[in-house]
């Protein structure tokens, strides 16, 4: 239960820069998922983290203690892998008294902590059997219940659920978020699915190429997107392209939309972001909704129905539009039909880097 | 009738077996496995039935039947070890041979395999098990002259340790059990590297950076981790070591001298210079026996310490 600080964390293979420049805090107790696309460097961070990898340059500190030439032995961690990493030739309770083994803790004081760990992750009674007599989700139970045991300093987890199936891994999710918040432990989550980190994180941190592009809670990573590329990478957007002018951003099209966020000054090119199920979608002679004060006409070109949900591609003046809508209208809208969209200036966010 | 049963057969296990469906004569499924299995067991028979068949009769008679004594039925060979007592010296110098042997090629290949499949990559690790596995490929008898020319007094060691320090004592330790181990671990060595290599290459990385993960330091992987998963791999190499090495006669003959009497050389003895077949053939199968009975007393008890 200690804070993680990495502090201008460099690391190249040969000429690939793998990571530039990363610094971030990790606070006690907190659950942070770093997330990104395959080969952004990930797993790279969580291993100069853990003492696999020696960074070039920068500083890793669990707690007071600067750990950047300490050996992973020594750094009191607990680690989570994608492949388990049980050891196949005991069994599980014997996986699990491994690290309380290496600290010293043996006979019947060892044997209390593995059970109590089993049973925090539901296989108390499974202790005698091997590792490869259970399935995926109870093998990556054993891994969590062997990590946790010996009260680390840090969990580090890379990519622990995507071995399993579509419904496992939800389950493990709420049984990982339960078994973080009673042990308090200090969480870093590596994870290439945004839903996932949008679930279970305290705070998320969006790696591109070897830079942390953002960093922040869930819902502000999600409502706020500063780069294009954090917004395209937590879901679909529609990107506005424009020039300020007095207040608002006036797209090539003539449209003029507003945002409650702070802009350029007129005369600069900006780039806004509206997620698709911020924008209402209803037929031209509707009554316009209060606060919504972003309004366009256009034409509905695709409609694409999903059951509870439905997606309407809208052309507005060449502008193109995504939109999600809840399945609520007895008729949902048909392809021509023309209709108006509006949203509020409140969902309408200017990203930082250029269009 | 016998037409009637094959055409009520279900088809299924026809096709599966091989047969040609469509033709016209459709072959009993008997008679289809009979014939594709002849040639295994023809083989067999061929190569280890027959010889040890008729090694095993001679082991039962008076005199090699290819002489002109007469021949009639014995057990006497059988009671070599109590007839001739020096026959259990000769044994227990085989025994120590063997277990040394294997011994040395149990710890020498495993940290070579060990080395090949953690230090190193690619085309070097390829290149370096090659040179590995080269004692194979060379003829032994050369191999075992060329040790001759190293280990004898005045030989290469000498004159490699004479280059250094000119008033050394001889090194040279020809003739002696030493120089028999030496020799056959150099033989036998490649089957215990590429076993425990394979054994090795299985075992995952992140194995072992759990392990670490969890405190153990690099003494602790390799004991309490990697020695155990490589057991098979040490098991199935010294189980290939052990039983040539208790029958090798060309090493202890060539690199013991005097000393190299061990079983191999007694039994080789009797089928080229006593002439006394029957002997050698009882010695083999006394061997043989005891081989398999250590044999099955370890592998009962490995398989109950492993279903702990
Ligand atoms: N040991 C290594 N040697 C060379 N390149 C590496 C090594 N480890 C990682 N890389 C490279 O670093 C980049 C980031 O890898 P990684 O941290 O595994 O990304 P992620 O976990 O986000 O998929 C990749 O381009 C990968 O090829
Ligand atoms: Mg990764």
């Amino acid at each position: 239960m200690t804070a993680v600080d990495v502090t201008a964390i460099a690391k190249s293979y040969g000429k690939v820069q793998v990571l530039s420049d990363i610094t971030t805090h990790f606070p006690e107790g907190s659950f942070t998922s770093l997330l990104g696309p395959s080969g952004s460097g990930k797993t790279t961070l969580l291993r100069i983290i853990a003492g696999f990898v020696i960074p070039d340059t920068g500083r890793v500190t669990i707690g007071e203690r600067d750990v950047t030439r300490v050996p992973v032995w020594a750094r009191n961690i607990g680690m989570v892998f994608q492949s388990y990493a049980l050891f196949p030739h005991m069994s599980v309770a014997d996986n699990v008294a491994f690290g309380l083994a290496q600290r010293g803790v043996k006979g019947e004081p060892a044997r209390r902590e593995v059970q109590r760990a089993l049973e925090m992750v539901h296989l108390g009674g499974f202790g005698t059997r091997k590792p490869k007599q259970l399935s995926g989700g109870q093998q990556q139970r054993v891994a969590l219940a062997r990590a946790i045991v010996t009260r680390p300093s840090v969990l580090l987890l890379d990519e622990p659920l995507s071995a399993l199936d579509r419904r496992l891994r939800q389950e493990m999710q709420v049984e990982l978020l339960r078994i973080q918040r009673e042990s308090g432990l200090t969480t870093i989550f590596v994870t290439h699915d945004q839903e996932e980190a949008l679930t279970l994180s305290d705070k998320v941190a969006i790696l591109d190429r070897g830079r942390i592009v953002q960093i922040g809670a869930p819902a502000e990573v999600y409502e706020r997107p500063r780069t294009r590329f954090a917004a395209e990478f937590l879901g679909d957007t529609n990107f506005l392209t424009g020039t300020v002018a007095e207040g608002r951003v006036s797209l090539p099209n003539g449209m003029r939309i507003a945002t409650a966020s702070p802009l350029p000054t007129s005369g600069a090119p900006v780039t806004l972001a509206v997620r698709p199920e911020k924008i209402t979608v209803a037929a031209r002679d509707a009554a316009p909704q209060d606060g919504l004060t972003n309004r366009v006409e256009g034409t509905i070109i695709a409609s694409l129905y999903s059951g509870t949900a439905l997606t309407y591609e809208v052309d507005a003046a060449g502008q193109r539009f995504k939109i999600f809508a809840q399945n609520r209208d007895a008729q949902p809208l048909a392809r021509g039909a023309a209709v108006t969209l509006s949203w509020s200036p409140d969902h309408t966010v200017p990203i930082e880097d250029a269009p | 009738m016998p037409a009637d049963a094959a055409s009520r057969t279900p088809p299924t296990p026809d096709r599966a077996l091989g047969a040609v469906p469509s033709a016209g004569l459709r072959l009993p499924s008997w008679l289809v496995t009979l014939t594709m299995l002849l040639p295994t067991y023809a083989w067999l028979t061929l190569a280890i039935l027959l010889p040890l068949g008729a090694m095993l009769s001679f082991s039962f008679m008076t005199a090699t039947p290819l002489g002109k004594k007469e021949v009639a039925f014995t057990f006497k060979h059988y009671r070599a070890f109590i007839d001739q007592p020096y026959l259990i010296g000769v044994a227990w110098t085989s025994l120590l041979i063997g277990l040394w042997t294997t011994f040395l090629c149990a710890v020498v290949g495993f940290f070579t395999a060990l080395a090949l499949a953690r230090a190193t990559a690619g085309r070097l690790r390829e290149t370096l098990l090659i040179l590995v596995i080269l004692p194979f490929w060379t003829n032994g008898l050369v191999r075992v002259f060329s040790w001759t020319m190293v280990i004898r007094e005045g030989g290469f060691l000498d004159l490699l340790a004479r280059s250094v320090w000119p008033d050394a004592p001889s090194l040279g330790f020809l003739y002696s059990l030493p120089a028999i181990i030496l020799g056959l671990v150099h033989g036998y060595l490649p089957y215990m590297v590429l076993t425990c290599y394979i054994a090795l290459v299985t075992i995952d990385d992140s194995i072992l950076e759990a392990a670490e993960s969890l405190g153990a330091r690099k003494w602790t992987v390799l004991w309490r981790i990697i020695v155990p998963m490589a057991a098979p791999g040490l098991i199935s190499g010294s189980v290939l070591i052990f039983v040539p090495v208790i029958g090798a006669f060309m090493e202890p003959r060539i690199l013991g001298g005097p000393r190299g009497v061990t079983l191999g050389t007694v039994i080789e003895e009797q089928f080229t210079q006593a002439f006394n077949w029957p002997l050698g053939a009882a010695l083999s199968f006394t061997i043989l026996a005891l081989v398999l009975g250590i044999f099955a007393t370890f592998s009962g008890v490995l398989r109950r310490s492993s279903s702990l």
